[in-house]
């Protein structure tokens, strides 16, 4: 595959927002003009079972799905889910996971997976007014702020151990 | 890339199913109907969303035939169903193909290769073939959506009803769409007689048949010149056959080789194909599913290769698209096995499985999230077939078992699959008792829980949870003849419920117990329409 191309998975359990990050960040990669696929199943697992969702963006993306053992990065946002993720970080492959953040400074802890994006977001070559724009756009308004200020979290701690 | 110079305009990121909706809506579809189920959900409630007429039919078989009869009037419609809402509605399918449409109807079946929510693994690309119905298969959402658009068109250029399908992959993966209108307005609707093409009585029927395989050939026709097939030519080694997800993960795995991408997959483009085989040394069919394609084509004389059995089953990704043309047939490694799903903590159904494992029942299951109730650590099922199958199975078991072991037979069916296919199960426990009698549990939790929280014709809102006409259950089954009607709330009231159960297996009668407790998910979501409602009345008033 073209070295131009990201892919990133993020994994978790249902309930978590795995979908909804990988919405934010299709959405911020896409707002950017660079071509975007994002892939997921849904259904049975969303009942409590393990979610992944796939997002890859560059110049041009064929398949939708991240190919096995060749994600850039793997976001898991439950700890008992890295173990059966981590398989599909390729080499060099960045793991993120749950203990970049202090998950008891959140306000509201429903917004992990976006104090995650902000994590995330420091590897990444998308500017933050993207990644505002992608949450406002993907969340509902009364949620935008508590949100944004775990976005800001994410952000600041990846920065401090970058 | 600068935020300031970024143009977003004109460019939409849109899943499959919001593809297909937004066609739908360019494209002034007066009726779009169907019923939930996963993958093919999302394509009504987002025509629904985006200012759409569309509607929840009890089941895909009248969804098809309400589709059919807007199309007779000249409409253009859309019908939506997942693989196996299909073979609901393959009835009206069949004899739609014979009858033809007036305006267009464009029948979206969302396959599941890999079974992501599903109960099998059909491949609905012999529909097309069984039933002789034109095909697209799209690619990604700008295929979706364009290939909507074109399905219509063609739908009303031969009068012919016409096959979007679909598969998990497409209708839940985002990809990039550039929307662009191109198709004439739609007619408006006016009855006008043709009995001889509607009426499908014999006489009427078999000059139909001829007329659809007449029909057939001019799409094929078109096909070969019109069709919305792509050759990309490169070098000459290697050639790959593609449609839809399949062409995607192919063209990642090989992108030198030379392609033909097949949009419209039945009937297919022969000569089109044939000229490409030969302009190959080696030709390869990738297809998700079984080998549908590459036995049409070896069918009618061309060498190509096709898959070994092993990639039949699960969907196709790049690795295992490079397996196969890598003649690669060893044991592909098992995928990480992640955390099964479960009932909700604090689900109402969670007490339902708890009593039939504890008085030992011999459980005929049905379609919908209390499925679970196989899992640990209720293990409390022992059938699961398809929507409905609970009834007819559970009277099947009574009619034969030693008494003993029939008593403790029941079926569990949720409210949702009652309405869809358990109202007949019901008509034939009346009409064929048991001599043991026989005990129905309806799950009643409000809603269409699995697929995301549909409403259905028992809820009394419709798809845009609007107040409607609603089915009461108990009314139903009393009207019907059922001898002991129940209504129970298993989270208020468990031993009660308890009580009645053991009741209604000793009592060797017709019992219908509706256990009735909204799902958690959806409490809050019926407060929320029913306070917007009220203001909306508050506001008329």
């Amino acid at each position: 595959m073209s070295s131009s191309v990201t892919n990133v998975v993020i994994a978790g359990l249902g309930g978590q927002g795995v979908l909804k990050a990988s919405d934010i960040l299709a959405e911020a990669a896409f707002r950017t003009g660079l071509d975007v696929k994002k892939s997921e199943i849904h259904g049975m697992s969303q009942r409590g079972g393990s979610v992944t969702s796939d997002v890859r963006f560059g110049d041009n993306i064929l398949s939708p799905m991240v190919p096995g053992s060749e994600a850039d990065f793997l976001l898991v946002l439950a700890a008992d889910q890295v173990e059966t993720n981590k398989g599909l970080l390729g080499a060099g492959g960045v793991l993120i996971c749950t203990d970049r953040i202090d998950e008891n400074a959140l306000a509201n802890r429903r917004s992990l997976n976006v104090a995650m994006l902000g994590v995330l977001s420091r590897y990444l070559e998308i500017d933050k007014p993207f990644w505002l724009d992608a949450i406002r756009s993907s969340l509902p308004e009364k949620v935008y702020d508590v949100n944004v200020k775990a976005f800001e979290m994410g952000r600041d701690a990846a920065a401090e151990s970058y | 890339m600068d935020f300031e110079k970024a143009n977003v305009a004109e460019r939409l990121l849109l899943s499959g199913n919001e593809a297909v909706a937004r066609a739908a809506l360019d494209a002034g579809v007066s009726l779009g109907t169907g019923y939930p189920g996963t993958p093919s959900t999302e394509i009504l409630e987002n025509f629904s969303r985006m200012g759409g007429p569309a509607q929840w039919a009890p089941n895909e078989k009248v969804a098809m035939e309400v589709a059919l009869g807007a199309s007779f009037a000249g409409a253009r419609t859309l019908v939506t169903m997942k693989h196996v809402g299909l073979n609901v509605a393959a009835d009206p399918l069949f004899t739609a193909a014979h009858t033809g449409v007036t305006g267009a109807m464009v029948i979206v079946t969302a396959d599941d290769p890999g079974m992501a929510s599903s109960q099998n693994e059909q491949d609905n690309r012999w529909y097309a073939r069984a039933a002789g119905m034109p095909m697209f298969e799209p690619s990604d959402s700008q295929e979706a959506y364009d290939f909507t658009l074109r399905a219509i068109e063609l739908s009303e250029e031969f009068a012919a009803p016409v096959m979007l399908r679909m598969t998990t992959r497409l209708c839940h993966s985002k990809t990039v769409v550039r929307p662009e209108r191109s198709i004439a307005e739609a007619g408006r609707p006016e009855f006008h007689r043709n009995i001889k093409g509607r009426v499908m009585i014999p006489a009427y029927a078999r000059p139909a048949h001829k007329r659809l395989r007449e029909r057939l050939a001019r799409i094929a026709r078109w096909n070969e010149t019109s069709g919305p097939n792509d050759t990309i030519q490169a070098g000459k080694d290697l050639g790959i056959i593609a449609s839809g997800i399949a062409y995607a993960h192919a063209r990642e795995a090989t992108p030198d080789a030379s392609f033909l991408k097949i949009g419209l997959t039945w009937p297919l483009p022969t000569e089109t194909i044939a000229k490409f085989v030969r302009s190959v040394n080696r030709c390869v069919v990738i297809e998700e599913g079984d080998p549908v394609l590459v036995e049409s084509l070896r069918a009618a004389g061309m060498t190509v290769e096709g898959k070994s059995e092993q990639y039949r089953f699960g969907e196709l990704n790049v690795n295992r698209v490079r397996r196969i043309l890598s003649g690669d047939d060893s044991v592909e490694a098992a995928a990480a096995k992640g955390k099964p799903p479960q009932l909700c903590k604090g689900c109402p159904h969670r007490v339902s499985f708890e009593i039939l494992r504890r008085l030992n029942c011999i459980v005929a299951g049905d379609i919908g999230c209390y499925t679970l109730g196989v899992l640990p650590p209720f293990e409390a099922m022992d059938t699961c077939i398809c929507m409905g199958a609970s009834i007819g199975v559970g009277l099947g078991l009574r009619h034969v078992l030693p008494d003993e072991q029939a008593r403790r037979v029941v079926s569990v069916i949720g409210d949702s699959t009652f309405v869809h296919s358990g109202i007949t199960g019901l008509v034939e426990m009346v009409y064929n008792p048991p001599k043991t009698g026989h005990v129905v549990l309806i799950l009643d939790n409000g809603t269409t829980a699995m697929t995301g929280l549909q409403e259905h014709p028992g809820t009394g809102r419709t798809l845009a949870h609007q107040p409607t006409g609603q089915i009461v259950f108990e009314d139903l089954a009393g009207a019907l003849g059922i001898e002991r009607v129940e209504v129970v709330d298993p989270t208020k009231d468990p031993a009660g419920y308890e009580r009645i159960l053991i009741e209604a297996l000793d009592s060797g009668k017709l019992c219908v117990i509706i256990a009735r407790r909204p799902c958690l998910l959806v409490a809050g979501k019926v407060r929320e329409y029913e306070k917007k409602r009220s203001a909306e009345t508050d506001a008329h008033e």
